[in-house]
């Protein structure tokens, strides 16, 4: 053996067990951490996402009501940015000197290299103008955008609006990120999952400089964005701005519905506003515009929200119940005793058709008292309570009480009072019929949505069913339908019942001695009624609901005008024009249209304030 | 024709097979790391990898030559050729063009050469010749001395350039010097040192706080250590004459070492150099700065997963996010694209050609050829601990070639012939006696 030869072992040792060190290092950081991956990701690779486009909403003659216009969000990347003129720069854009600095501060900490948005959302006229000379100024580009647009401005309360996503929105769905926009309200709101599409996604890989270098992987992760789905509204475009011109200077509600189907034809709430008000860059400021003006609540969608007291339409309720519950018929007679209850105009000693003709208080307090006290107990209280819990339950499957299944949020129930309801008010066995009388005519506790009141007309014009009411005919451009749309809901009252309900409606519009004749339309049969509900000292609200025509309806309406008067005097002749307008698509009676849009009640109510 | 074929018979197919594959592995990489899409050609002889394609040709040339020379050539030429390169050395820092602060190149046209590459095998003849001529035994002051001179002149005008880890590749020697005879103690006084600076300049950041208020810095508290230490080892070995005296002076020269690593660290080192081996120690942290080359090529390589990328497919190579990604960091693009599996195969293979050269070296019956084995085993693993290290974050960003690998006509070149040298000394060994 040479001298020294066994240290050949101790070199080979050295040298084997760097490899090995090597090897179980890179295992380390290549095969076990995970954690380079990710900065190698977030280094090299940059997701662009492509906004998919958000789905139109038509109305039911094909009409728009919502579409999509091109908007630009004008980005920064602030490492590109150079010395430049920037007093020319602010004029273009309309920002003063120190919103310039604070926003190119704001991109700068974000990040140097990777863009930011400047200004959001600047429409496509302005952007003309801006792209122009954006060459001068380096580090600026746009990326282009969609904003929602109103060809005509209507049916806001309808459709909502949408806006950037908020904290609460992203952790409710992990689908939004932040600066997605989501349906915040009405139609926008209800059908965000269909309208928004799917987002695709583009990878591209970067240099160190942020210099794009192509396409991660030719594309094998990327996704197309996938458009959202066209919704195709029942709404009437032209019946709808129509409604909302006659209710201009009035505060309330139309709500008309097609009986045959349930779907909503025109649906206003008033006072209402300008849709393209909440869009693009001035709508934070026109939405605490809005907010502000608070004593007219625009924002507030009265057809689905306000509870009223129904008035005297409700006694059409009363009647089909009591008939359906065998307590009355239709040639049952009541005096007209004014001293149970007050009354108006000269009958005396009416039979059902008359009393819904006159709308006579004593007639249906009679009938209400029959309802609730029938003498199926000895004790007079625990009678009332019986029979206010059949009633009840008939009045819920009239669609009062309960929440219509529309598609729009938010909807209120509105109030039947239960026995439950008085118990906790008064007490048990401390109310009977006494107590609770002024249910009968549509005053005391009753709390309707006027929804549900066009809703009752539909139901008369069906003689005893409706559909759920709703805006959406169809979703895409196959048709679809929600299925609880279709789904017929029975009042379970027998259909005979409501032949002498719609001859008195038929008798208030076009006979002497009913309450409306202001209603009537030489070519078309109008059936309705009026309701006059009590605000003392207030003027009163004005209340009709109505289906035309007679045979085969093809619409059924509500109006409630707040704080106007007698039910026959505005809401009637609003009806009419509607009516009107729906059936044969115009309207020939310009003076009475003329003395609706003259008329304001909206001082009345600052009054009130 | 007798003697030519006789050559190739004779040649080490496994070095050479793996040196084929190493060559060629690190030409692709170099293409994967710095591929451009307007020149997509491998060959296009205007991008660093058609250059390196002509490296890659002459290097073989090379090869040829080596291996057609006489093979009393090297021992005959070793002191000719070693002083012709300090001659280079010595000539470059006068007629040399300074690139990135070193003036370590001469510039003709459009190529230029690095002489520092060249004199480490200049180095390695001298050395292997001086010590060979000793006969059998490496012992003696002034041999020692002779031996380190030869070291040190080569080392200092590096130096000089200044190119720091050029310099610290003939540290390598130190195990061709063990295997001929240094006692085993310099590795361990050697291991000894690097453990006591690093613990050093660890502790330099820390103080301690000891009972009744005392305060010590983390230095001091190392030195307390070592002594309680030295007296208890007294204690074990008292006995024996002269501990007492040895122990004293081993505990003076370990004082004496750990407080003037500090010295040395900061007057000695550059500001770049403190700052990547605090980066290496953990003591600073800076992804952007010091930490940069480092921290991306960790990511680099650690992205690269079991299988890797694909090649072509690696993003923080070929997008410059990783530094200097042909030539110090070619590892990363081994890392990212071909994965754990890629490197398993590297460094595999450079373990089969450093085995390899250490086996046949023992089997030389000349002397001569058996140390210069050793000398090139000694510088192959050098550059692979201390390039492959650094990437990986086990040792400081010292800039020296992976061989092969690393762009660069003058390491391959360089390299090349450093290797088959030795093949050609271990084809001839049945010929060659003393």
């Amino acid at each position: 053996m040479k001298p020294f030869e066994d240290r050949k072992f101790v070199i080979l040792g050295i040298f084997l067990t760097i490899g090995l060190i090597f090897l179980g290092r890179l295992f380390f950081i290549q095969v076990i951490d995970d954690s380079y991956q990710m900065s190698a990701n977030n280094q090299a690779l940059r997701t662009i996402t492509q906004y998919p486009v958000r789905g139109l909403i038509y109305d039911r003659n094909g009409r728009l009501l919502v579409y999509n216009e091109a908007a630009y969000d004008l980005m920064v990347v602030p490492s590109k940015v150079d010395d430049f003129d920037t007093a020319s720069f602010c004029q273009l854009l309309d920002i003063s000197d120190s919103v310039f600095v604070a926003k190119l501060k704001k991109a700068r900490r974000y990040s140097r290299y990777r863009p930011s948005v400047f200004e959001k959302q600047i429409p496509a006229d302005q952007w003309a103008i801006i792209s122009e000379r954006l060459y001068k100024f380096n580090g600026f580009y746009g990326e282009k955008r969609t904003l929602r647009k109103y060809p005509k401005a209507t049916s806001a309360h309808i459709l909502g609006y949408i806006s950037e996503v908020g904290n609460s929105d992203i952790s409710k769905d992990a689908y939004y990120k932040s600066g997605d926009y989501i349906g915040k309200r009405g139609l926008e709101k209800e059908y965000e999952s269909v309208l928004r599409g799917t987002r695709g996604k583009k990878i591209l890989m970067v240099d160190v400089h942020n210099r794009i270098k192509g396409s991660y992987r030719s594309g094998l992760y990327d996704t197309l964005p996938v458009a959202g789905k066209n919704l195709i509204s029942s709404i009437d475009r032209d019946l709808q701005a129509y409604g909302e011109l006659l209710m201009q200077g009035k505060r309330g509600s139309i709500v008309a519905i097609e009986p045959s189907t349930g779907e909503i034809l025109a649906m206003i709430s008033a006072p209402s506003y300008d849709p393209n008000l909440l869009v693009g860059r001035p709508r934070s400021k026109n939405y605490q515009m809005l907010q502000a003006n608070d004593s007219l609540n625009p924002l507030f969608n009265r057809t689905i929200n306000a509870m009223y007291r129904p008035g005297s339409i409700f006694k059409i309720v009363q009647a089909l119940v009591a008939l359906d519950e065998g307590v009355i018929t239709q040639e049952t007679r009541f005096q007209c005793n004014r001293g149970l209850i007050g009354c108006h105009g000269d009958h005396t000693y009416d039979e059902l058709v008359g009393a819904i003709q006159h709308s006579c208080n004593p007639y249906f307090y009679q009938v209400y008292k029959r309802l609730i006290q029938r003498g199926d107990n000895t004790s007079v209280f625990k009678d009332a309570n019986m029979g206010l819990q059949t009633w009840q339950e008939r009045v819920k499957l009239f669609g009062f009480g309960v929440q219509l299944k529309t598609d729009l949020p938010g909807l209120k129930m509105g109030l039947v009072p239960t026995p439950e309801f008085y118990n906790k008010w008064y007490g048990e066995n401390r109310w009977a019929f006494s107590t609770i009388y002024s249910n009968s005519i549509g005053e005391g506790e009753l709390q309707v949505v006027p929804i549900q009141m066009a809703n009752l007309a539909a139901i008369i014009a069906n003689k005893g069913y409706y559909y759920q009411p709703h805006l959406i005919k169809s979703i895409g451009e196959d048709s679809v339908k929600r299925p609880e749309f279709t789904e017929k809901v029975d009042t379970e009252v027998d259909p005979k019942y409501f032949e002498p309900v719609v001859q008195a409606m038929f008798k208030v519009v076009n006979e002497t001695g009913g309450t409306t004749r202001r209603a009537r339309i030489d070519s078309i049969i109008v059936c309705g009624k009026t309701g006059t509900v009590q605000n003392d000292p207030w003027p009163d609200h004005s209340v009709f609901m109505a289906f035309a025509p007679m045979e085969n309806p093809k619409i059924a309406i509500a109006v409630y005008v707040e704080y106007s008067g007698f039910g026959g005097t505005w809401a009637a002749p609003i009806s009419s024009l509607m009516i009107e307008q729906y059936l044969t698509g115009e309207v020939l009676r310009k003076e009475k249209e003329k003395r609706i849009t003259d008329a304001s009640f909206l001082d009345i109510y600052e009054g009130k304030k | 024709m007798r003697a030519k074929n006789s050559v190739f018979q004779n040649i080490d197919w496994t070095i050479f097979w793996t040196y084929t594959l190493l060559v060629l592995m690190g030409w692709i990489n170099i293409y994967a790391a710095t591929y451009n899409e307007q020149h997509q050609s491998i060959f296009d002889l205007s991008m660093s990898y058609g250059k390196q394609m002509i490296w890659i040709v002459t290097s073989y040339l090379l090869v040829w030559v080596v291996l057609m020379l006489d093979p009393r050539f090297f021992s005959r030429l070793a002191y000719p050729i070693y002083g012709f390169c300090m001659l280079l050395l010595v000539g470059v820092l006068i007629f040399g063009t300074e690139i990135k602060g070193a003036k370590s190149w001469y510039t003709f046209g459009g190529f230029s050469f690095q002489p520092s590459e060249l004199a480490k095998y200049g180095t390695a003849l001298a050395l292997t010749y001086y010590l060979s001529s000793l006969g059998k035994k490496f012992q003696g002051v002034i041999v020692r001395i002779n031996a380190f001179l030869i070291l040190l002149i080569p080392a200092g005008l590096i130096l000089i350039q200044p190119d720091t880890g050029s310099v610290l590749v003939y540290a390598s020697f130190i195990f061709v010097m063990y295997r001929e005879g240094l006692s085993g103690n310099i590795l361990l006084i050697g291991l000894g040192a690097a453990v006591l600076f690093v613990l050093a300049l660890l502790l330099n950041y820390t103080t301690f706080s000891l009972p009744f208020d005392l305060e010590v810095s983390g230095q001091t508290l190392m030195i307390i250590v070592v002594g309680i230490i030295c007296v208890l080892v007294h204690q074990l070995f008292r006995k024996y004459k002269g501990v007492k005296i040895i122990i004293v002076l081993v505990f003076g020269v370990i004082a004496g070492y750990v407080y003037g690593v500090n010295y040395m660290f900061n007057v000695v080192l550059k500001p770049h150099q403190q700052s990547r081996i605090n980066e290496l120690l953990g003591i600073e942290h800076d992804p952007i700065g010091a930490g940069y080359n480092v921290h991306q090529s960790m990511i680099a390589i650690g992205s690269g997963g079991v299988f890797g990328k694909g090649f072509l497919q690696g993003t923080q190579t070929k997008f410059n996010f990783v530094p200097e990604q042909s030539t110090d960091f070619i590892f990363c693009t081994v890392g990212e694209e071909w994965g754990y599996f890629g490197s398993l195969v590297v460094i595999v293979l450079f373990l089969v050609l450093l085995f390899r050269i250490v086996i046949i070296a023992e089997r030389q019956r000349s002397t001569f050829s058996r140390i210069y084995g050793y000398c090139v085993a000694s510088i192959f693993f050098f550059h692979l601990a201390i390039n492959i290290g650094m990437t990986i974050g086990l040792a400081p960003v010292i800039g020296i070639p992976l061989p092969f690998f690393s762009y660069g006509g003058s390491s391959l070149w360089a390299f090349t012939i450093l290797l088959f040298t030795f093949v050609k000394m271990d084809s001839e060994r049945m010929h060659i006696l003393s």
